[in-house]
């Protein structure tokens, strides 16, 4: 009974949660957490068990009332979803658990509501990497970029409400975007399920309303994900938001979006159709390798540790783009790959954020001097996540950029290699630039002239640090155990996609 | 030149829903006024709405609803496709009225955060206050 239900209860229990916190607010505020880790957990245990499923059995599709899917609404769980969920789940529980004294530090009384909205996000992100019905996708978009809407603007007054506007104004955008690429497709099939729109689709393919759907998706999509010219809501949105609302949004949402976008190329419009009949392939990649360079570029001009975050979060989204639109297997492996590493990746760093902003108050490069003495933990942290950004083998960085780059030469994309071999450069300039900042203590310590002060060990607290460890083995995991991701769960999608 | 005409008569739904929609962008783009700006988004996530509602519109079409009531007596009956107007689009779009409704709201409450920082609604002096 339970177990046929996974799907449906994947993506409701965080809403049911959501719901509980809400009436929990007025009885008493302290149950709150509890619920909100009851509500994650269940999703991750789902997801857990559906990948469990989805290996033994195959793909797992659940009708919603029994209704069969061309006419019903249908959740559908295959190959390449469940790895998005599962992180979506990991990062989600991981999160809150680190971030119970930032929300309180931040956002005092109001850390209830947070945990409310936190929810929403979380449910509305699920939704849309499980559904399989094109509209439903656009209504949980939404339902996840309000709450991220709501989630960034709590966090520092003089600005956040502003970049929040900002967003709001491009997330709609995108979002409308997307939406009439829908209604184009409807026109043109009659139906809103994924599935049976990719059957429908090859008769019509000629015509040009459906290169319309298609563009117009794409670039609600891209709006979204902050591909390059389209990025100039995320930096502030981010900068400002409260450091344990961005370091969940950050990851994910862009990933996210960047799922849809491969879904919408492989499952609904089909490979022979994105990559065959329309040219748009060269234009892309020129494009990704842009948003790869100016990524990299703008983030070397910053000097706010949380600023050079958000500008690598940039740069990654054009590796993806541009790996999933190389056209070959193993670009699409290397950006499906790096859709996990990289969440796993920018949640470790946006932990480090998190630690030092509770510590420090402060994350620009000035006030970081000397901070390896105080957070020594902390600061092995973040060499791990900057090693694994940079690509160094034993952790997941390299091997998506090694599939990324192999499919690149493949496709003899050169823009597209010589993008990433300098942005690897650039962020191991970024990376170490930070650390030389911080093993080095502060100037006027120096030349005060009584020497060598020992640091102050003032560490983030446990539960903190905890999560920063977790996530840190979980780096050099993922990578030790790619191979195996990838032979039995990519590999099989990608090769039923691309044929 | 007249086939430009006839097809633009035509298809004027199409057309309708272009113009407001770029209304909507130039308001979202060129307005210094967040006020105004919002009003843009609205007209824009509109014509999106009303593009939808004109696809399901069919001439001299009925509501979906089978005159003469239900019973055993009716399910002989030949239901004819053409007669009804196709209720989805119209379905979905209450779903999307109450999604623009919802980042309205949302977009209000941000203004009202804003102008209670800054003292004014205007774009130009926000950002001339937030770079001092």
């Amino acid at each position: 009974m339970i177990a046929a239900n996974y799907p449906a209860l994947l993506v409701l229990s965080p809403l049911l949660a959501a719901f509980v916190n809400a009436a929990l607010i007025w009885v008493d505020r302290r149950l709150c957490y509890p619920v909100t880790i009851l509500g994650l957990a269940a999703s991750a245990l789902c997801a857990w068990k559906l990948l469990l499923q989805v290996l033994e059995e195959g793909a797992v599709s659940y009708w919603f009332g029994g209704w069969p899917p061309p006419m019903g609404i249908e959740l559908y769980i295959d190959k390449l979803n469940i790895l998005v969920l599962l992180v979506i789940c990991v990062v989600s529980l991981v999160n809150i658990v680190a971030s119970k004294r930032n929300i309180h530090a931040e956002l005092g009384i109001k850390d209830a509501t947070f945990y409310v909205i936190y929810l929403l996000f979380v449910t509305g992100i699920l939704g849309v990497t499980a559904t399989a019905d094109l509209f439903n996708l656009y209504v949980l978009i939404e339902i996840a970029s309000l709450a991220s809407y709501g989630l960034l603007a709590m966090g520092n007054r003089d600005r956040a409400p502003w970049a929040s506007l900002n967003y709001v104004f491009l997330g709609v955008i995108g979002a409308s975007f997307y939406l009439l690429g829908v209604g184009y497709l409807y026109i043109m099939t009659g139906s809103l399920n994924m599935f049976d729109v990719h059957s429908l689709l090859p008769s019509i393919m000629g015509s040009s309303a459906i290169v319309v759907a298609f563009v117009f998706c794409l670039i609600g999509v891209w709006i979204k994900m902050a591909l390059f010219p389209l990025h100039g809501w995320l930096p502030n949105a981010y900068a400002y938001a409260p450091v344990s609302a961005s370091r969940i949004i950050a990851p994910l949402m862009t990933k996210v979006m960047i799922y849809v976008m491969i879904r919408l190329m492989l499952s609904v419009f089909g490979y022979q159709y994105v990559f065959e009949d329309l040219q748009l392939q060269s234009f892309v990649l020129i494009l990704a390798s842009v948003a790869i360079l100016a990524g990299a570029l703008l983030a070397l001009a910053q000097q706010d540790l949380t600023k050079m975050l958000v500008y690598i979060i940039v740069c990654e989204v054009g590796y993806m783009v541009g790996g999933a639109w190389l056209g070959n297997a193993n670009g699409m492996t290397g950006a499906i790959l790096h859709i996990v590493n990289d969440a796993l990746m920018t949640f470790a760093l946006f932990l480090v954020l998190g630690n030092i902003a509770y510590v420090h108050k402060k994350t620009s490069f000035q006030d970081l001097r000397g901070i390896f003495g105080s957070m020594p933990w902390t600061m092995a942290g973040f060499v791990l996540a900057g090693v694994s950004i940079i690509g160094v083998p034993p952790t997941c960085g390299f091997f998506s950029k090694w599939y990324l780059i192999v499919g690149g030469i493949e496709a003899g994309a050169w823009i597209f290699v010589a993008a990433l071999i300098l942005s690897s450069l650039a962020s191991a300039v970024l990376v170490f630039r930070v650390v030389e900042i911080a093993f080095f203590p502060a100037e006027d310590e120096e030349h005060g002239g009584h020497g060598h002060q020992e640091a102050v060990l003032n560490e983030a607290p446990l539960p903190m640090l905890g999560s920063l460890g977790l996530v840190g083995a979980g780096l050099i995991a993922v990578g030790v155990w790619s191979g195996f991701v990838v032979q039995k769960i990519i590999v099989p999608f990608v090769h039923q996609g691309m044929s | 030149m007249p086939d430009i005409v006839t097809e633009i008569i035509h298809k004027y739904n199409y057309w309708l829903y272009i113009i407001l929609m770029m209304i909507g962008l130039y308001a979202m783009i060129a307005k210094n006024n967040l006020i105004k700006k919002l009003i843009g988004m609205n007209i824009f996530q509109t014509a999106i709405i009303l593009f939808f509602i004109s696809i399901g519109y069919k001439e001299d079409a009925t509501i979906p609803i089978i005159v003469g009531g239900h019973g055993p007596e009716m399910s002989h009956q030949a239901i004819e496709a053409a007669q009804y107007m196709n209720p989805l689009p119209h379905v979905l779009m209450l779903t999307a009225i109450v999604v623009s409704v919802a980042t309205l709201g949302v977009a209000l409450a941000l203004v009202i955060m804003v102008y209670q920082r800054y003292q004014t609604l205007e774009e130009d002096e926000i950002r001339m206050r937030v770079t001092q």
